[in-house]
């Protein structure tokens, strides 16, 4: 099953080694991870994928909190959430297809952000369903370099993963 | 404040976490180090290997119940240290492990004798440190030691630059500690210790199963009495023996592997697995989905991430064991079971441990730690390496009190037991220490030897000598078919010529008779002796499970 760990560290150097080196030698899978600040100074917060059964999750998820650089690790797949990630396409765009591509961009609601003789560069935001539909789509014009961000995820209504007076 | 170079700061901070005795080995990286080691004539102690400066910091860790300390140079000095760091993490022993550094600007640079250590320990340390200025001094040594020593204990490393410990700053230790990211749980859950009380109140065929988290918590007692309030048997592990004594009456001896055939006939029949301090291991569970099938299991451990790891229990409690069981045994109701300890009691006394001594035949090694037990009155502190002689070690050591049987349980380290001897005898000039050592492990650390002499630590190493590395020799006997693939040991050195020519006395003893006069001689003598004990090389490990089996699935449980 998929799940979405968001986890709370210290930003020092060192800790995405400990978080990334605790899954390999677990023999846990990173699926995506995206990695970013927060609203306090000194403290990152990494959104991590894995597909692992909910005992495999626990286990994964109490080892994290043994690392001394770890603050808080919550399971968001539990909780309604919503997750976005972020893409950048470069796809063939002759003078023909720009047209297609455009009108397909607006239907994503995505955004062209470069345009040069021959391609132009894609930016659309969305979950995993809406990144690999328009992925599909674009597939169609020639792919030529593909980026995205990584996952990140935040719960739904007024509820934080982390009190600020902690 | 004061003002303190680098070198001279790690020094106070020892002083404030009251060390008494490092173990170390200098180089190049830590020179300003030791110069003030000089200086300030902290006690240290020098060994042989870096190897063995770990391991003798580990051993005297457990004995003491303090944190041991280590010191080694960058690069290969710390690279050396990883075998010490890995067995201490296994077994939970708290560790400071300090290493030199190159300098800052050469760090990443594959400067003379750099390696990432803080790199190469991530897996092995409960957390390590990169010490990047002089400022994080102090609170670096205070986290480290705080780490170390609480919650589930392990080793912590602390990695410092050689231009670090030039540079000079003010000096002022912290006072308190807070790490947000550990805090570990000390009080257990009322709810949970309510729930396991009312399984104890309907459990008939009971038994506890406690580890070296009742030695590290110090909950022995706490132990004793909730097995005495409630009449339920006990089966330590390894690292768990001597919390409760060997002749207690309701001691069932080791589970596992090489368990006694009443701890693995009471931990397949029981009703309720009351686990103390353990992790489920698999040399203890054998195979898992076999292991305690009946029974209700309730898990108390200060580490939340055991809980569920190897087996999923119905009650878990994390925390303390001390405080867990003391909330316990005010609690607890004991209930009926006196026909579940008859029947223990039966499998005790109809299969116990033995072994068969003929008088004029050769010598076995059961007899020699017998012998040791016998004329030590049961007040030694052993060590042990790791193979054959060390399950031996395991099912005859008599022991009185936790902390007296130190043996690398977790990592299996060969080599281990005679550092481990050093550090224990540091700790405590004035008790016996016996190191029962096989012919291979010793010699995987048998340089120590000029350590023990020099310091005039009066060791007794037993080597139980079959010319083999006897464990590996006894699977290829029972699963490889008899093929000895490299297991001889032939070629080794002539022990007693070994010890004596570093100094030390050394006895030779070839047949039973010669056990107990020999092993009298060396206890009278107030320096190192080491005993090469020529025993039977054909004498097995017995009972056995074989890996992955049933635990009642013995070789040689029902007596042979």
């Amino acid at each position: 099953m998929k799940r979405i760990l968001a986890i709370l560290v210290e930003d020092r150097p060192g800790v995405l080694t400990r978080v990334a080196g605790l899954f390999s030698r677990r023999g846990y899978n990173i699926q995506n991870i995206a990695v970013g600040r927060t609203m306090e100074p000194g403290i990152s917060r990494m959104t991590v994928s894995v597909e692992a059964d909910p005992l495999t999750v626990e286990q994964i998820v109490k080892q994290l909190n043994k690392l001394v650089n770890v603050i808080k690790v919550s399971d968001l797949t539990e909780e309604t959430s919503v997750e976005r990630e972020l893409m950048l396409l470069k796809v063939k765009a002759e003078t023909s297809k720009r047209s297609d591509i455009q009108q397909m961009v607006t239907t994503f609601r995505g955004k062209i952000i470069d345009v040069s003789p021959d391609s132009m560069i894609v930016e659309v935001t969305g979950d995993d369903d809406k990144l690999n539909a328009f992925l599909l789509m674009m597939q169609e014009f020639g792919l030529r370099e593909v980026v995205s961000t990584g996952k990140i995820s935040l719960l739904r209504g007024g509820k934080v993963t982390r009190d600020a007076r902690m | 404040m004061t003002r303190l170079n680098g070198a001279q700061m790690v020094l106070a901070c020892l002083q404030e976490e009251n060390v008494d005795v490092v173990f170390g080995f200098p180089g190049g990286a830590v020179l300003t180090l030791y110069d003030e080691i000089y200086k300030k004539g902290l006690h240290h102690i020098l060994t042989r290997h870096e190897q063995g400066a770990v391991h003798a910091a580990d051993g005297y860790a457990r004995v003491s119940g303090k944190p041991g300390v280590v010191i080694a140079t960058s690069g290969p000095g710390a690279t050396n240290l990883v075998t010490g760091i890995a067995t201490a993490y296994m077994d939970s022993v708290p560790l400071v492990a300090i290493t030199g550094q190159v300098a800052r600007p050469f760090i990443g640079t594959d400067a003379f004798q750099e390696a990432d250590i803080t790199g190469i320990t991530l897996p092995i340390t409960k957390h390590n440190f990169l010490v990047k200025s002089i400022e994080e001094i102090p609170w670096t040594f205070k986290k480290a030691f705080h780490v170390a020593n609480t919650g589930r204990k392990g080793p912590v490393l602390i990695d410092l630059p050689k231009d670090v410990q030039v540079e000079e700053g003010f000096f002022s230790y912290p006072s308190k500690v807070d790490i947000t990211g550990y805090r570990p749980t000390y009080e257990g859950h009322m709810g949970q210790i309510s729930k396991a009380v009312s399984a104890i109140k309907k459990a008939a065929q009971p038994v506890i199963y406690s580890g070296g988290g009742v030695v590290s918590s110090g909950a022995h007692q706490e132990l004793m009495e909730f097995s005495n309030k409630t009449s339920i048997p006990v089966t330590t592990t390894l690292t768990g023996l001597g919390s409760v004594p060997s002749n207690y009456e309701l001691y069932l001896g080791m589970p596992g592997m090489h368990g006694t055939y009443a701890a693995n006939h009471a931990l397949d029949e029981c009703d309720l697995l009351i686990a103390v301090g353990v992790r489920f291991d698999d040399r203890v569970t054998g195979k898992l989905d076999t292991f305690a099938r009946q029974a209700r299991i309730i898990h108390i451990d200060i580490d939340p991430a055991e809980i569920g790891k190897n087996i999923v229990p119905e009650i878990p409690i994390v925390g303390d064991v001390k405080l867990v069981l003391r909330e316990m045994i005010k609690r607890v109701k004991p209930a009926d079971i006196t026909a579940w300890n008859e029947k223990v009691q039966q499998w005790k006394t109809a299969y116990p441990l033995c072994y068969d001594q003929k008088p004029d035949c050769s010598l076995k090694p059961q007899l020699v730690i017998e012998e040791f037990n016998r004329l030590t009155g049961g007040t030694a502190i052993f060590t042990t390496d790791v193979g054959q002689h060390q399950m031996w070690a395991a099912h005859y050591c008599q022991l009185k009190a936790p902390r007296r049987f130190i043996s690398s349980g977790g990592l299996g380290t060969m080599g281990f037991g005679f550092p481990a001897a050093i550090g224990a005898q540091v700790a405590f000039p004035e008790q016996t220490v016996v190191c029962i050592a096989g012919d291979g492990s010793f010699q995987m650390n048998s340089q120590e030897l000029a350590t023990a002499v020099y310091y005039n630590l009066p060791v007794k190493i037993a080597i139980i000598n079959n010319q083999c590395l006897g464990m590996v020799r006894q699977w290829q006997k029972f699963f490889y078919g008899g093929r000895y693939s490299h297991s001889s040991m032939a070629g080794s050195p002539d022990f007693v010529r070994l010890a004596e020519a570093y100094g030390a006395k050394g006895l030779r003893v070839l047949t039973p008779g010669e056990a107990a006069p020999a092993i009298q001689e060396a206890l009278s003598i107030p320096g190192p002796v080491l005993i090469d004990f020529q025993v039977d090389p054909e004498e097995n490990v017995l009972p056995m499970v074989a890996p992955n089996t049933s635990i009642v699935e013995m070789i040689g449980g029902d007596g042979y």
